[in-house]
C-alpha cells in the first residue's frame, strides 16, 4: 500500500513543481477520484485479481428491477411506493443499513453520486467498471446490497418475486455489457423449490459462475427440503456461497446498543450458525463435490470453529454420525473469501492462514462499495505470504475454482505491462 | 529540503483545509486562525486519502458520577476523518484517538507575508 508519496521528484534540478488542487470527497466525487491511491498501487503490481465479493446497489435501479417482477399484484405494490423516498419499501429492509456511512464520515457508503455518460453503458457497469479498473481487478463478482437481508423478509413469496426479478436484471442489463462483471445468482432460500427452478435457469449462463444463499435468515441449511437444491448445485459443477450480513431487527442483535457490536458480531454468527449445521448433519458426505464458498465473514471465525466442532465431535460424535473425519477437516476443503481481513495481529493472522489452508481455499474479496471495503494491499502488504501464496489468493485459486480465464500477461513470472482494456460498449 | 509556495493564507476560510498534489507529493494544509498544519494525504491504515475526507470534532461519552451513561456529545478536539474506512485523526497530533502509535505524517508548514509555503522533502 502507499505510505509514502514518492521522494526526490519535487522541483528537483531547478524545475518549478507541478502544483494541482485536489477536491475533498464527497457523495459525487467520481470512484476513480476516491480510489486514485489504489489505482497507483495497481500500476506498479501485475497481479491477476479476481475479486468475488463486490455489490451492486439495486436499489438505485429499483424502477428497473421492479418492471422485472413476476405478477401484476406485486409488481403494483412495489410501484406503489414511489414517491415515499428513497427506500424501496417492498424489501422491508432493516434500518441499521443506513447507519453503515458513520454518518456522514465515509461518503462512498452513503451513495455514488457521481456522473456516468449515458448511451449504451449501464450506469452501474460504468460503476462496477471505474472500481474495477482503479483497483486493477480483473473479473469482480458482484451480489446485491439491501437485498443482502430479505430473507428475513416475513412474506416468502417476496424474496422469491424479488430475488427472481433482480436476477433477470442482472443477467439482462449488468452481465452481458462487460464479460469481467460475474455473478453468483441470488437464491429465494426460503422457498426451497423456488430456488430450484433458479438454478435449473441459470445454470448454463457462463456469466453466473455460481449461486448464492444470504445468511442472514433463520432457516436451517440442513432440512431435507434443500436436498433437490444441492443436488441440483452439484451437478452443475458452479460452487454455492453463503454471503453473511447483519439485521438489527434479530433479537440476538437487539441486545448490541451500537450498530458497530451488531456489525461485526453478526456476519461471523450467521455463517457460523450455517457451517455448524452444514458440517454435523454431514452434508459434505451427501454432497462431496458441491463446493462451497463462505462470504463476508472475515476469517477468525474458522480456526475457532474448528477447534470448537472438533473439540466437541470427539466427545459426541454419535450426534453426528454421518462424519467420517473431523469437522475441521471438512471446513478446511472448503473456500472463504478474505474481506474484512482482520489484520491487527499478524501472528493471528498468520496462524489462522494455516489453519484454513489459505494458499489454496482463500479467495480475495474487496466488498467494494461498502464502508469496510479491502483493497488487494490486504494480501500484498502480508509480511508472512510468499509471492505464489499471494498470486493463488489474489485471484488463481478462484480462476481455478470458477474456470476463469487468466489474461496471459497476468501469468506468473511475466511482466509485461497490460494492455488498456477498451469497454465493451460505449 | 525545497521550499514552494502553495497558495495564500486568506484563501483557506478558518477551520477550513484545501489539499494539493506537489508534483507526487499530496498534502493537506488546515487551517486554525492564523496557524496552519500540514500532513500527508495518505491514511496510514489502507493508504486512503484522509486529508480529502471531512472533519468532524470528536465524539465524547460523558458519564456522571456514578458511572452511568450520560449520553454523547461532540467534543473540542477535530478530528479529520478517512473518506475510505473512517479513520480519524486528532488534527493536532494527527494520532488514532484510539492508537497514539498510528498517526499521520506531518509536512514542515510555513506562513510569512501572507503565503503558504510547504517545505518539500528532499
Amino acid at each position: 500500500m502507499l505510505t509514502k508519496t514518492p521522494r526526490g521528484k519535487n522541483g528537483r534540478n531547478g524545475k518549478l513543481p507541478h502544483i494541482a488542487e485536489l477536491p475533498k470527497i464527497d457523495t459525487t466525487t467520481d470512484t476513480r477520484d476516491i480510489l486514485a491511491h489504489a489505482a497507483k498501487e495497481a500500476q506498479q503490481d501485475n497481479y491477476f485479481i479476481v475479486d468475488v465479493d463486490a455489490h451492486v446497489t439495486e436499489t438505485a435501479f429499483w424502477g428497473e428491477v421492479i418492471d422485472r417482477m413476476d405478477g401484476d399484484v406485486y409488481k403494483q405494490m412495489a410501484r406503489a411506493f414511489k414517491g415515499r423516498g428513497p427506500a424501496p419499501g417492498l424489501l422491508n429492509s432493516t434500518p441499521g443499513l443506513l447507519y453503515q456511512d458513520v454518518f456522514g464520515r465515509i461518503p462512498h457508503q452513503q451513495r455514488l453520486g457521481e456522473a456516468v455518460p449515458g448511451g449504451r453503458t449501464h450506469a452501474q457497469v460504468t460503476l462496477v467498471q471505474r472500481a474495477m479498473d482503479s483497483m486493477g481487478i480483473d473479473y469482480m463478482v458482484v451480489f446485491p446490497t439491501p437485498m443482502l437481508v430479505l430473507g428475513m423478509h416475513p412474506q416468502v413469496e417476496m424474496e422469491v418475486v424479488i430475488g427472481n426479478a433482480f436476477n433477470k436484471w442482472l443477467t439482462d442489463e449488468i452481465l452481458p455489457q462487460d464479460p469481467r462483471i460475474k455473478a453468483m445468482l441470488y437464491l429465494p432460500f426460503n422457498h426451497p423449490e423456488e430456488s430450484l427452478k433458479a438454478v435449473e435457469a441459470y445454470a448454463d449462463n457462463p456469466s453466473v459462475i455460481g449461486f448464492s444463499v444470504t445468511s442472514t435468515r433463520f432457516r436451517a441449511v440442513n432440512h431435507d427440503s434443500y436436498m433437490p437444491l444441492y443436488s441440483a448445485i452439484q451437478a452443475s459443477g458452479k460452487p454455492l456461497s453463503f454471503h453473511s450480513g447483519f439485521h438489527w431487527g434479530d433479537q440476538s442483535m437487539q441486545q448490541c446498543n451500537r450498530f458497530i457490536s451488531m456489525h461485526a458480531i453478526s456476519f461471523v454468527y450467521y455463517n457460523i450458525i450455517h457451517m455448524t449445521n452444514w458440517i454435523m448433519n454431514g452434508l459434505p458426505e451427501r454432497f462431496p463435490k458441491l463446493k462451497l464458498i463462505w462470504i463476508e465473514s472475515g476469517l477468525a471465525w474458522i480456526p475457532f470453529l474448528m477447534q470448537r466442532l472438533d473439540s466437541e465431535y470427539m466427545m459426541r460424535s454419535s450426534e453426528a454420525p454421518l462424519l467420517k473425519r473431523r469437522p475441521s477437516e471438512y471446513m478446511a476443503e472448503m473456500y472463504y473469501s478474505s474481506q474484512p481481513l482482520e489484520r491487527s495481529n499478524l501472528d493471528l493472522t498468520a496462524a489462522t492462514f494455516r489453519a484454513m489452508k489459505a494458499e489454496t481455499q482463500l479467495l480475495f474479496s474487496s466488498d467494494w462499495p461498502h464502508w469496510d471495503f479491502d483493497l488487494p494491499n490486504s494480501i500484498t502488504t502480508l509480511p508472512f505470504l510468499d509471492d505464489q501464496a499471494k498470486r493463488n489468493i489474489l485471484g488463481l485459486n478462484a480462476a481455478r475454482l470458477f474456470n476463469l480465464e487468466v489474461p496471459e500477461h497476468k501469468m506468473v513470472g511475466d511482466k509485461k505491462a497490460p494492455a488498456a482494456r477498451e469497454p465493451v460498449t460505449a | 529540503m525545497n521550499e514552494v509556495a502553495v497558495g495564500k493564507l486568506a484563501d483557506i476560510a478558518d477551520g477550513d483545509y484545501r489539499i494539493f498534489a506537489v508534483d507526487e507529493l499530496e498534502v493537506g494544509i488546515f487551517r486554525s486562525g492564523d496557524e496552519v498544519l500540514a500532513y500527508e494525504n495518505i491514511c496510514p491504515h489502507a493508504g486512503g486519502p484522509i486529508c480529502q475526507g471531512k472533519i468532524f470534532n470528536r465524539v465524547e461519552e460523558v458519564l456522571t458520577p456514578d458511572k452511568k451513561s450520560g449520553g454523547l456529545r461532540f467534543g473540542k478536539a477535530r478530528h479529520i476523518v478517512c473518506p475510505w474506512h473512517g479513520y480519524e485523526y486528532d488534527l493536532t497530533t494527527g494520532c488514532h484517538p484510539g492508537d497514539p502509535a498510528l498517526r499521520l505524517t506531518s509536512v514542515k508548514v510555513a506562513v510569512r507575508d501572507g503565503q503558504i509555503y510547504l517545505s518539500l522533502p528532499d
